[in-house]
């Protein structure tokens, strides 16, 4: 028999889940039924701000099939009616009397399957009477705009600021040259293809609630739902989540919406298991959003184009409360990486959180929290700069890069950067795209009236939260978990806090263990999701898995490992010291031949352990990272602009990333192709956006525009190789990286094609119509 | 209501039921017969997570009544395979690892199925063309795009 | 499980005796524009339920007869062809006849077939059909263009022709493809068959110049004689978009290369498709250079109705109006030149 191959680290392995999505067979929720399961369905607001006067629910209890239709005043008499946001803010289960958000639950009718419980929906009426709405958050600032929150001094939520404020003006006063923008990052969705969902299991003679949800984070929704519900004698031993397979989460399953908690009320209830899905309107339109960032930017510099200090200025649109998931310390997530790749000496960034009546939210949308915002805009502004001082941007860039020798590098907002060789990717890029060639090409073309342009955007990113002392979320710190189990027969199981959303894990994590001990990755099971089963842990979001749990797989595996070499020493009489590992077995050094495998090993861990210590071989790891790390890359993207009609064709695009040590380079470059189409797909399609009434226009995928594989660029990747330094395989985290730094070297491109008419700036989405307005603007367009 | 005796042939075995008119193909293929492999991702028929073959057709399951398809031959996700051999295509979604989450697969994979008994030696434009009624919000699509054409030439033999 | 065994069953606030708040008032509505394309989904989705539909009956005739006789008795009955518009409507319960007569078991009205100086073509035939056909290919480039940029391939694989017309979604392409190509429109009634011109069949969003009794049944586009060419461009935000703006053009050409024959219609643009007649005038025993495509171009957006909107302002599908009939007519040009 030929012996299994290990299968660790670099190695492209094929993935373990697949088999059962390929052929139809993967969990998930929509696809549970259970035996009486019923159905719930939400009727929701039409209006951005209403009271709600009456709601009529006759008709609806008449259909045949529906059996109740509850409200915010049953959930009333439970004190149900209101949740905490990860935030602390409050959020309206049901409301009482007012509605702050079109398309806000109002009411659910549970019915005994999906088309009874919507014909019920359409059947509750309800009277509302108007009130007025405020959509735009400089407008919900004014005195006399109207009153988000009943229990809120105004609509200012919270004030946040990081850096020497005095230091930065300073810098900027004593500036050669500034730039100033405004850049507005909208509001956008994660729209995975797969909603969000429940089944709520309750068993009323045990007095135990399984909730099966398409959660990212199983064990702290474990803790918050039973936060929500202790007062009721449901506390969180008799609560077991679980997190089946999930079709796509980027952020948008991390949350607590109203639907799980009315499936789990209502399941309480009635005894039943009740199941809950959204429909695509309901999730776009309700759900968390992602972004909507007002920014007003500044940079500072020398002549020579050396930068000096930067400051940022931003308004935070969250909403009618303030959802956002970040870690509780950090109101603005990680907005302070905005100094980015460059070394600047000054800077400070202030954030001002405010209500608005629309859905609540400021989660990621594929980023840790409030990256994609930082990265877009020190990305935008550093082209304005190297313009503004007449370099190329690419020179510019490299001027001001932190050179690879600044490692570890104290950041003016104080991060402290692992590693970094920022020029190293840049010139791979270039070298990839033929940089020198594009810009000639684009020389000729302009004299001959035809618009290319050649966009860079030299991201920096902070992943893998994270450290304790500054990281948590409702006080649980972020760290996470790894158990592993090996069996006597030298195969095992191990089991994770976090929960794969399409990255691979079943795979990658086995990869690791593999490496550590030497048991190939197809002897290793994986198992997440189930919180009574799995340790804790904080979740897949932020990509923060393989920084933390990843490592927390590595440390399991050496704990494990030093179990082994006691046994090793007691099966090959050695002293422990003399003892040298070689993957998968413990050797006498110096005698090859005297060597015990990792799979005699387990065996002897249970027939034949040493006296005195106790058997098997199994260890945890909570690991609680030092600091984040910090992936970066270098994208060049080249797009030609249609004159006539406005439209953006994205020609090339060149990703070079750097994510350290690729733990299965053939899941890194999925992770990276997905997270590009998920930065192209903002830069230049997607957007969510409010009429003054709080209309919605987004609401579904004929309006809020997922790209198909026509629109999807043909990626081309490159990568540098750059170990974290404290990770304990030197990885840092990727599956986000790409929606990070995408954006910007499109938005760049953009410009740097108009640049010649006058054109500074242009937020995204880039749509025809806004290019050619500006086209137009400028006497550009062609109208043939 | 009115309800209609229908029969189909899914995967080769013949169904019988009862059908609420106003059912949907895809909730009589995910609940009446448990085929779950097929999946809903939109209300506006945009995002192809439903796809099937109906007569031979990739069409969107969530907008077509299951009566509609009285007498008719479908076949999905769950068909692919054959007597426990993967069809090509399953084989290069696998080796391309052109799936993550895996919730659009079925329907990708259908609607390549599909595009490869139609044109068996498509060009990569008409690939993507082909699946741009199917969205991915993984992919990014490069790796489909690669396992249809391994597919393709697997297919050829 | 019975009802009353729930503790939440009684009204919990007091209904409301005096007249409710316009459900679908002004407050909360945006200005009903741009049909098929945005607002229905929108607007009715803040009412119902998306994806599941409400109740009706069905009825699957296998004759043209038979299917007549069904709408004559049930005048709450609406035709089902592929479904692509009219599901979708009604699972955002937009639309919600009380039958549906399902015409996809009458086995004679999918055909493609010339003859008689004509193009035929069976209201049921799918957009998947035109697209496959050689025929259509080779000789009838401004349907081949049109057919490839509606909807997506699935959606494709049900939509027919006859629906799209049917419909009349002054977003949908159609229209203004049989309006340039100086279609035919056969409506069949219990009386019998009648043609209508399809720059007559279009009165307005979402209606058309069928009776509610009539069924359309075929399609007829004059076959193009030598020296003919057509084109459709179309700008659309991604695949499976309706159209911002699009045109469609057919021309035939002289003998001394002068325009002879000139078709030019408009899709979305308006609240119906739009024949550019001005433009078409304009155009007519013109030799087919640069300025005079131009020109008629020019015309051509004037006689646009555009709104704007999210897929852009008024100005901008004025413009792109004009940019698209120069390259749709270069296009035409070019293939009546070729062929
Ligand atoms: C995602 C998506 C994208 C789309 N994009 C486009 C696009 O870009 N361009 C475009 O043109 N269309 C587009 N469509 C619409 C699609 O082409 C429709 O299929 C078409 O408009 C209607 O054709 P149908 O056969 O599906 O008709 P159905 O939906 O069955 O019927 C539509 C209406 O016409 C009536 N009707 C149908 N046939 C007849 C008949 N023979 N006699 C009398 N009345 C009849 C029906 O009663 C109904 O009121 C899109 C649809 C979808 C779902
Ligand atoms: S579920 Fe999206 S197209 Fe059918
Ligand atoms: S693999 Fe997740 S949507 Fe395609």
């Amino acid at each position: 028999m030929a012996a299994v191959a290990i299968q660790g680290l670099g190695h492209p392995r094929k993935r373990v889940e697949d088999a059962r999505f390929i052929r139809g067979k993967g969990n998930y929720i929509d696809d549970m039924k259970l035996p009486g399961m019923l159905q719930v369905d939400i009727v929701r607001s039409p209006y951005a701000h209403a009271k709600i006067k009456a709601i009529r629910t006759d008709k609806a209890l008449a259909v045949p099939g529906v059996l109740a239709v509850i409200t915010g005043e049953t959930l009333k008499q439970y004190n149900v009616h209101n949740m905490p946001t990860l935030m602390s803010d409050t959020q309206m289960v049901l409301p009482l009397d007012t509605v702050k958000y079109q398309f806000q639950e109002v009411a659910a009718v549970l019915g005994t399957d999906r088309y009874t419980a919507a014909d019920g929906v359409a059947a509750v009426e309800v009277d509302y009477e108007p009130l007025p709405v405020v959509v735009d958050p400089f407008k919900a600032l004014e005195p006399g705009a109207p009153k988000v929150r009943d229990d809120k001094e105004s609509n200012h939520i919270w004030h946040w600021e990081w850096g020497d404020r005095a230091a930065a003006d300073k810098a900027f006063d004593a500036a050669e040259v500034t730039v100033k923008e405004n850049i507005y990052i909208p509001r956008i969705h994660v729209a995975s293809i797969e909603t969000c969902g429940c089944v709520a299991q309750w068993n009323a003679t045990e007095g135990h609630l399984t909730l099966y949800m398409t959660t990212q984070a199983p064990h702290a929704i474990r803790t918050v739902v039973a936060l929500i519900t202790g007062h009721l004698g449901l506390s969180e031993e008799k609560i077991r989540i679980v997190s089946p397979d999930i079709g796509g989460g980027f952020g948008g399953k991390v949350p607590a919406y109203p639907g799980y908690v009315i499936a789990v009320a209502l399941s309480i209830v009635t005894g039943a298991p009740v199941k809950w899905i959204e429909d695509r309107t309901e999730n776009m339109a309700a759900d968390s959003f992602g972004r909507d960032y007002h920014i007003s930017a500044e940079l500072a510099g020398k002549k020579d184009g050396t930068l000096t200090a930067l400051r940022f200025k931003t308004i935070a649109d969250h909403g009618y409360t303030d959802a956002a998931a970040n870690p509780s310390k950090m109101p603005a997530g990680l907005f302070h990486i905005a100094t980015g790749s460059y070394d600047f000496k000054n800077a400070f960034v202030e954030v001002d959180g405010v209500y608005t009546n629309k859905p609540p939210g400021g989660i990621a949308y594929r980023c840790s929290f409030r990256v994609t915002e930082a990265v877009h805009t020190i990305e935008r502004m550093a082209d304005l700069m190297a313009h503004e001082v007449g370099l190329d941007p690419a020179d510019f860039r490299m001027k001001n890069f932190i050179k690879p020798e600044q490692f570890p590098y104290k950041s003016a907002l104080g991060w402290e950067y692992d590693s970094g060789n920022y020029a190293g990717a840049l010139q791979k890029a270039m070298d990839m795209v033929g940089y020198k060639e594009l810009r000639k090409e684009q020389a000729e073309k302009r004299k001959r009236g035809e618009f290319m342009g050649i966009g860079i955007s030299s991201f920096t990113e902070i992943v893998g939260a994270g450290p304790s002392k500054d990281f948590d979320i409702l006080g649980l710190k972020m760290f996470d978990s790894c158990e592993i189990r090996v069996h006597p027969t030298g195969k095992a199981i191990a089991r994770f806090g976090t929960k794969s959303q399409g990255q691979g894990h079943e795979t990658t994590y086995a990869q690791i263990l593999a490496e550590e001990l030497g048991i190939p990755a197809d002897h290793i099971k994986i198992e997440e999701g189930d919180t009574d089963t799995a340790p804790y842990g904080l979740g897949t979001y932020a990509s923060r898995s393989t920084p933390t749990a990843g490592a927390a797989a590595a440390m399991a595996a050496r704990k494990v490992r030093a179990k082994a070499k006691k046994i090793a020493a007691h099966l090959l009489e050695a002293a422990e010291e003399d003892l040298q590992w070689e993957q998968g077995k413990f050797f006498v050094k110096g005698s090859p031949d005297r060597a015990k495998t990792i799979q005699e090993i387990a065996f002897a861990a249970y027939t034949n352990h040493p006296q005195g210590m106790e058997a098997g071989l199994e260890a945890v790891s909570y690991y609680d990272p030092p600091n984040l790390t910090f992936p970066f890359g270098s994208y060049i993207c080249v797009v030609d602009i249609d004159r006539g009609t406005g439209e953006v064709k994205v020609r090339r695009f060149v990703a070079v990333d750097d994510c350290g040590v690729r733990i299965n380079p053939m899941i890194v470059e999925g992770q990276i192709h997905g997270g590009l189409a998920m930065g192209f797909a903002p830069a230049l399609m997607e957007e969510i956006s409010y009429d003054e009434n709080g209309n919605i226009h987004g609401s579904n995928f004929t309006d809020y525009l997922l790209p198909t594989a026509v629109e999807t660029p043909k990626w081309e990747t490159g990568e540098t190789v750059t170990p974290s330094p404290h990770h304990p395989i030197g990885a840092k985290g990727v599956g986000e990286s790409a929606t990070v730094g995408a954006p910007a070297a499109i938005a760049n491109a953009v410009v740097d094609a108009l640049w010649h008419l006058g054109v500074r700036h242009v937020d995204i989405p880039i749509t025809p119509p806004k290019v050619w307005a500006l086209l137009k603007e400028h006497g550009a367009a062609l109208e043939e | 209501m009115s309800t209609h005796h229908i029969q189909v042939k899914v995967n080769g075995a013949v169904k019988a039921a009862e059908v609420e008119s106003r059912l949907l193909l895809v909730h009589f293929l995910r609940e009446s017969l448990n085929l779950t492999g097929t999946h809903i991702g939109c209300d506006t028929t945009s995002c192809g997570a439903c796809t099937v073959l109906w007569n031979g057709r990739a069409v969107k399951s969530c907008t077509l009544f299951a009566v509609q398809a009285d007498g008719a031959e479908l076949r999905t996700v769950e068909g692919l395979a054959q007597d426990g051999k993967l069809h090509p295509i399953q084989v290069g979604f696998h080796e391309k690892h052109g799936l993550q989450c895996g919730f659009c697969t079925p329907g990708m994979m259908m609607a390549s199925v599909a595009l490869l008994e139609a044109n068996p030696k498509p060009t990569e434009d008409e690939i993507r063309w082909g699946l741009s009624g199917n969205l991915c919000r993984c992919t990014g699509y490069v790796n489909i795009v690669k396992a249809v054409q391994q597919a393709a030439e697997q297919m050829q033999g | 499980m019975d009802k009353t065994e729930l503790p939440w069953n009684n009204p919990v606030v007091e209904a409301n005796a005096s007249a409710p708040a316009a459900r679908l008032g002004q407050y909360a509505q945006p200005p009903l524009r741009n049909f098929g394309s945005i607002d229905p989904y929108n607007r009715i989705s803040r009412e119902a339920k998306d994806m599941i539909p409400p109740p009706f009956e069905y009825q699957a005739p296998t004759s043209v007869s038979e299917a007549l006789a069904l709408l004559g008795k049930n005048p709450e009955a609406k035709v089902l062809a592929g479904g692509q518009s009219l599901i979708p409507l009604m699972r955002f319960r937009l639309a919600s006849p009380a039958m549906l007569v399902d015409l996809n078991r009458i086995g004679d009205l999918a055909y493609i077939k010339e003859g008689e100086g004509w193009l035929r073509i069976g209201a049921m035939t799918r957009e998947s059909d035109l697209d496959q056909s050689d025929l259509i290919a080779k000789k009838y480039p401004l349907l081949a263009d049109t057919t490839h940029v509606v909807a997506d391939p699935l959606v494709r694989n049900l939509s027919t022709l006859g629906g799209n017309l049917a419909h009349a979604d002054p977003a949908n392409d159609h229209p203004a493809t049989m309006i340039a190509y100086r279609a035919q429109i056969v409506a069949t009634g219990p009386k019998g068959e009648r043609t209508i011109p399809a720059s007559e069949f279009f009165k307005g969003p979402f209606e058309t110049a069928l009776a509610p009794n009539e069924l359309l049944t075929e399609i007829r586009i004059p076959a193009p004689g030598k020296g003919s060419g057509g084109a459709y461009v179309k700008m659309e935000r991604k695949v499976g978009d309706f159209a911002t703006a699009a045109v469609a053009v057919q021309v035939s050409l002289a003998k001394d290369g002068t325009l002879e024959r000139v078709g030019i219609a408009l899709t979305n643009v308006g609240l119906v498709p739009i024949q550019a007649s001005a433009a078409e005038k304009a155009l007519t025993g013109k030799k087919p250079d640069d300025a005079v495509l131009r020109q008629a171009a020019d015309l051509a957006a004037k006689a646009a109705k555009p709104e704007s909107d999210a897929r852009g302002s008024e100005e901008y599908k004025r413009a792109l109006v004009k940019t698209l009939t120069v390259r749709a007519l270069r296009k035409a040009v070019a293939r009546a030149q070729g062929g």
